[in-house]
């Protein structure tokens, strides 16, 4: 691989206000000014985006597929964590 | 002179910069650096001629008289128009692109900000709307002088040799010609002292965080807001104009 | 009991769901990804070039920014599609090397030159119209990046197709000399843009696995007829005519009868001896190596001034 090659950054977009930063894709950046500036030309030219974070695709950090049973599945069996475990008197409404 | 014409003329002399460079920048899709800057550069081409069709609608309208945004654009000879010098040159190559780029967008920005003071409402909307793209464009391109001068000892050598080239054709703007003047006398036009200014100190700043040399010179070469041009001029008309010419009034 | 990991991959495409990056994946399957996304994203950059050529004589300012925002969204395309491919493994760097020594291929329309403003109209008509009929089943290919790069991509390709046909239909509507130009865009460009579709089924050995890994969803047969179905009454719409003399509706099928292929000049093209692959080539060569010393200043002014960002912290 070439030395010269510029980093790789992922972008997330928040598309509208009151939504979440969205993954939408990387592109090649030297510094976070320009993956910036590279984002916004490239993920918001028909006005897709509010906001834009991007970070470099070292710092990014993600679980192990492979380790997805032992990571994920636990929560699975912790029902309690859930609204529908807890049974409440009708007259509470909406809780 | 009319004041209506002299609008006219004002107005031409404000799209026609963004008109030839954003001819310039089309030149250079497919052909970039870098797949992104590709991108940026074709961005700030679609807003230069975003810019430019807004003037130049402006202008129409004003002279009523069936001329359109195309008219305009593409059916006056190279004694017609009123675009800096600056603009005309060729691209060579992305140093010298870059320092077109970055006495322009400077100017330019600093200009439509002023602009947005303009008693005339339409000069005003327009300026409203192009002072945000043009911040963008100034920054795109300082930060690309930064760069290539504080790069490494190649980057630094040619765009300190694109920038001691192109210097002569830095003081065009502020040169006021006789429309100029009367446009701002009659409130709708910009002072180019004040602009001339703005524009020293951002330079002075930028040069300086990209280690590079302001050549010293005072002399700048003029004609181009008068209609006298390079030998550019004349060719990226021809290529500009060709369909039009070769197809007289034929619709597209 | 342990399930062998090719049959549970096998058993996520099968029910539609969808891989992710770094999960288990036959290698050819990685490979053949590999190849077929940063095909697709060379043919993107590549295609900037035969209608980048009319950027700067397009004959009206409305014509002109919309041809410029079109050529910006193949770069665009072909910017998602290299993310995408290198969630698998390749850097860009790599991918473009492969392009430059001829080792990755492009579409192969883009071999063919544009010659007068009518073929604008043609290419956004043809071309991208049959692109769309390639990319639309492949928003629900089975890998997630690819996928997702697909659904924007369709998003912005139905404007290309629009544009290039209304670029038709007013040549169709002007002078004769507009006429003809039209008509003679479309005799240029009709039979490379049914071989964009690739060879019949029976040559195409490595459909069957594609398919099954869901990396293709319909044969190339199955496209370019519906293609050519989809197209023959939008020709009549502008008046023109198809160069096919075969070219008949047949009841008993319900689909368009169309004439014999040439796929000795597909073959030709293909290897390297169309009217523009060299030149496309040296272009896309030219604009690395003459941009070389540009990213290596990028690079190195960004290294000054981490080191400066991190002697600050130090000195404080």
């Amino acid at each position: 691989m070439n030395q010269n090659e510029w980093p790789l950054w992922e972008v997330f977009i928040r598309a509208k206000q009151g939504l979440n930063h969205k993954h939408v894709g990387s592109l090649h950046a030297t510094d976070y000014k320009m993956a910036l500036e590279n984002a916004r030309d490239v993920y918001t030219r028909r006005l897709e985006g509010v906001s834009i974070w991007v970070v470099e695709s070292n710092n990014l950090h993600a679980s192990e597929p492979s380790e997805s049973e032992s990571f994920f599945e636990p929560a699975e069996d912790k029902i309690y964590r859930h609204p529908t475990f807890y049974i409440l008197p009708e007259e509470l409404n909406h809780m | 002179m009319e004041q209506t014409e002299i609008l006219y003329q004002y107005l031409l002399h404000l799209g026609d910069n963004s008109l030839i460079q954003g001819q310039r920048d089309g030149e250079w899709c497919g052909h970039g650096p870098v797949l992104e800057q590709d991108i940026a550069l074709t961005n700030i081409a679609l807003d230069l001629f975003g810019e430019a069709r807004n003037i130049f609608a402006a202008a129409a309208r004003l002279k009523g008289n069936g001329e359109t945004e195309d008219s305009i654009a593409f059916l006056r000879d190279v004694l017609q128009y009123k675009n800096v010098l600056l603009v005309e040159q060729p691209n060579q190559d992305w140093a010298y692109t870059i320092v077109k780029h970055f006495f322009y967008d400077n100017f330019h920005n600093i200009l439509m900000t002023e602009l947005c003071n303009s008693n005339n409402a339409d000069i005003k909307a327009i300026a409203q709307k192009s002072v945000k793209e043009t911040n963008y464009h100034a920054r795109w391109s300082n930060e690309w002088m930064i760069r290539l001068g504080d790069g490494t000892a190649v980057s630094k050598e040619k765009v300190q040799t694109a920038l001691n080239e192109l210097w002569e054709y830095s003081g065009e703007f502020f040169i006021a010609t006789s429309i100029e003047t009367q446009a701002e006398q009659l409130g709708f036009g910009a002072n180019l002292e004040t602009i001339h200014k703005a524009w020293t100190k951002t330079i002075d700043e930028i040069l300086l965080e990209a280690t590079l040399e302001k050549p010293s010179s005072t002399f700048f070469q003029k004609g181009g807001k008068t209609g006298i041009h390079s030998e550019y001029l004349g060719f990226v008309l021809a290529e500009m104009q060709y369909l039009q010419r070769a197809y007289p009034g034929a619709e597209w | 009991m342990e399930i062998n990991l090719e049959e549970s991959f096998q058993n996520k495409i099968d029910n539609e769901i969808k891989i992710e990056p770094r999960e288990w994946m036959p290698e050819k399957y990685r490979k053949t990804l590999i190849r077929q996304i940063s095909q697709h994203a060379h043919s993107e950059i590549v295609g900037m070039l035969p209608e980048g050529n009319w950027i700067t004589r397009a004959p009206n300012l409305r014509r002109k920014v919309a041809l410029l925002a079109k050529v910006q969204d193949e770069a665009g395309h072909g910017l998602y599609l290299y993310s995408a491919a290198e969630t698998l493994g390749i850097s860009r760097d790599e991918m473009y090397n492969e392009l430059h020594t001829g080792k990755a291929k492009y579409s192969s329309i883009f071999n063919y030159p544009t010659l007068s403003w009518a073929d604008m109209g043609a290419v956004g008509w043809l071309v991208d119209g049959a692109a769309i009929m390639n990319q639309v089943p492949l928003c629900r290919t089975s890998y997630g990046p690819y996928a997702r790069a697909m659904v924007r991509v369709c998003k912005e390709e139905s404007f290309h197709q629009r544009q290039g046909y209304e670029i038709m239909l007013t040549l169709s509507k002007g002078t004769p000399e507009q006429i003809a130009m039209a008509q003679d865009a479309l005799n240029r460009w009709w039979w490379p843009s049914i071989t964009m579709f690739g060879p019949n089924d029976d040559n195409s050995p490595n459909s069957a696995q594609s398919m099954k890994w869901k990396i293709k969803r319909f044969s190339n047969d199955e496209l370019r007829q519906k293609f050519i179905d989809a197209t023959v009454p939008q020709a009549q719409i502008l008046g023109l005519t198809i160069p096919d003399k075969d070219l008949k509706w047949n009841e008993e099928r319900g689909h368009y009868d169309f004439g014999t292929i040439n796929w000795d000049e597909f073959n030709q093209v293909v290897a390297g001896n169309g009217p523009c692959n060299k030149q496309r080539l040296k272009a896309r060569v030219a604009a690395w190596e003459n941009g070389e010393w540009v990213r290596e200043a990028a690079t190195a002014y960004s290294n000054k001034k981490q080191k400066r960002e991190e002697h600050k912290i130090q000195a404080a």
